[in-house]
């Protein structure tokens, strides 16, 4: 991965600027006739301050291409540059550590940084207010319920000083009423602290309803099939009808991808 | 100000969601009353337990299938026991085989702890100790006394050697169990954060890995006590009175009341510090809500 100093150049304008920069991205998994070709050639521009939503089927490489992008996996093709942005990961659990407090899971992410003992105390306080979770720092993760685990690992995020998140299906697991509500609090939180986010979903509905774009991908290798722009204003409704409406579009060409493997 | 309202009411939906999800809370006037039915609810297995056994022994001395001086009955032994536990000998007895476990099971520990992070940590060694250490495991401690022996004389030493080799695997094997399972989307978590080298192992292994090391631990123990007493008998120290060389002057007095108050003894022991260990581990799962 190249990582240049891009991103603080100070003349840019910051409706252009590209945080997250993908260029012919390929990943390949084992060797010789067994290697498995995950990405192939996946290029995007992800410019500061958008929320892009990447979709896709089983089998197309969605959680590779985050792992890719935060730096977990080496490359096998292709560059990414994140010009030198502080990136952090959510994955659909919370992984919060069941033997620290909530405040103690946040605080972690701050001493890894190098925040001062003092400094940590007052900053987790400040984060659980962001994600609304303000009072429930002594308690320990098993106490909260899935949705308020999920924000505690947003705010954790958020503790690494990262302007550029990636979300790995992060609200999969949670009932259709929480997914929602948490729906409204990520577009504040993005909006308000101005992230560039790239959520990862197989949920199309989801994709369009947070999305600016939706970049669609195919499945085995995973390629850039298409992308579509989210015209309509925030803040939206998952039910209403627009969202409806592009996303069943988006929805025909994901059955079509799903066929073409059938043979 | 519609923009302030939509604020608050996004607050209260997140509010109303969460206390919805946590359920009712629960009520403290309740807590007492609980607390003595599940202090209750614990005790009479235990008491039904003894029951039982003091009961099956008395049948059995009732039935004259051997005579009273070599098995008395439980009353007899009881009396045996209000004599002997207030007395100083007593004591110094308990605390030079208490010293002796203390001592073997710190390096017991001790070893297991490097032998464990050793073998998690690299590769190569996995492949040639990890099997070794589950072999060990299997192995009874008794078997290594003769050699222990040849190789330290009749001394602490060859008693602790043993204490030792029976509790380390066990101790090695739960960190190892420990290190091995941790989730791995903690890992990641772990290197997201920028854990690295030793803050990858104080931050997220060493914890992660505690209940397993727990219960390594309690196994290690249990494995201890029982090589300590076969040691005690076997390798008899002159001048050193513990329990085992007690539990041979009875034998060796026919002293069948008193050989049956120190098993009785030994076996109290044993209990109370399993009870210790089953607490640590109690409270540790409790904490990461692995208990419902």
């Amino acid at each position: 991965m190249t990582v240049t100093a891009r991103g603080t150049d100070a003349g840019t304008d910051a409706t252009t600027e590209v945080a997250v920069r993908l260029d012919g991205v390929s990943k390949t998994y084992g060797k010789g006739r067994t290697a498995l070709l995950a990405l192939d050639d996946v290029s995007l521009d992800v410019r500061r301050g958008e929320f892009v939503s990447i979709l896709g089927a089983s089998g197309c490489g969605k959680s590779t291409l985050l792992s890719l992008v935060a730096g977990l996996d080496p490359l096998t093709g292709g560059t990414i540059d994140t010009a030198g942005h502080r990136l952090s990961l959510m994955f659909q659990e919370p992984a919060l550590f069941p033997w620290l407090t909530v405040a103690g899971n946040i605080e972690i992410a701050l001493r890894m940084r190098g925040v001062e003992r003092a400094a940590r105390k007052e900053q987790a306080g400040r984060l659980l207010e962001v994600v609304r979770l303000e009072g429930f720092g002594r308690k320990r993760p098993h106490e909260l319920s899935g949705g308020m685990r999920q924000r505690v690992a947003l705010a954790r995020a958020l503790a690494q000083d990262a302007d550029v998140l990636l979300m790995d299906e992060p609200f999969g697991a949670l009932d259709a009423m929480t997914r929602d509500i948490l729906h409204d609090e990520l577009e504040r939180i993005w909006r308000e602290r101005e992230l560039t986010v790239l959520f990862v979903t197989h949920n199309v509905r989801e994709a369009v309803r947070l999305g600016d774009r939706v970049v669609l991908l195919s499945s085995r290798p995973g390629r850039v099939l298409e992308e579509f722009a989210v015209e309509q204003p925030r803040p939206r409704r998952i039910d209403s009808t627009q969202v409806a409406a592009l996303a069943s579009a988006i929805t025909d060409q994901l059955r079509a991808e799903v066929s073409r493997h059938a043979g | 100000m519609p923009a302030d309202t939509e604020v608050k009411t996004a607050a209260d939906r997140v509010a109303g969601l969460d206390r919805l999800e946590l359920g009712p809370a629960t009520r403290d006037e309740a807590v007492l009353g609980t607390w003595a039915r599940k202090a209750w609810k614990g005790t009479w297995p235990k008491v039904l337990a003894i029951a039982i056994a003091v009961g099956a022994w008395q049948l059995v001395v009732l039935s004259e299938w051997r005579p009273v001086f070599v098995l008395p009955p439980p009353a007899r032994v009881l009396d045996e026991l209000v004599q002997v536990v207030p007395t100083a000998k007593f004591w110094d007895s308990v605390l030079l085989t208490m010293g002796r476990a203390a001592t073997g099971f710190a390096l017991a520990v001790v070893i297991g702890m490097v032998i464990g992070i050793a073998v998690a940590r690299f590769q190569p060694l996995r492949a040639a100790i990890g099997s070794l250490i589950t072999g060990m495991q299997t192995m009874p401690s008794i078997v290594w006394f003769p050699f222990a022996i040849l190789l330290f004389k009749i001394s602490e030493e060859a008693i602790l050697f043993v204490v030792v080799l029976g509790a380390a695997p066990s101790i090695a094997n739960g960190l190892i169990s420990g290190i091995d399972y941790v989730p791995p989307t903690w890992k990641r978590v772990g290197q997201i954060l920028g854990m690295r080298g030793f803050s990858l192992y104080r931050h997220l292994i060493i914890p992660a890995s505690l209940p397993s090391f727990v219960t390594g631990l309690k196994q290690g123990w249990a494995f201890a006590w029982r090589s300590l007493m076969a040691g005690e008998l076997l390798v008899i120290v002159p001048g050193a009175l513990s329990i085992g060389v007690r539990l041979q002057t009875s034998r060796d007095l026919n002293d069948a009341p008193g050989l049956l108050a120190y098993i009785i003894i030994v076996l109290c022991i044993g209990i109370l510090v399993d009870i210790v260990f089953s607490t640590v581990d109690k409270a540790l799962r409790k904490r990461w809500g692995l208990t419902v």
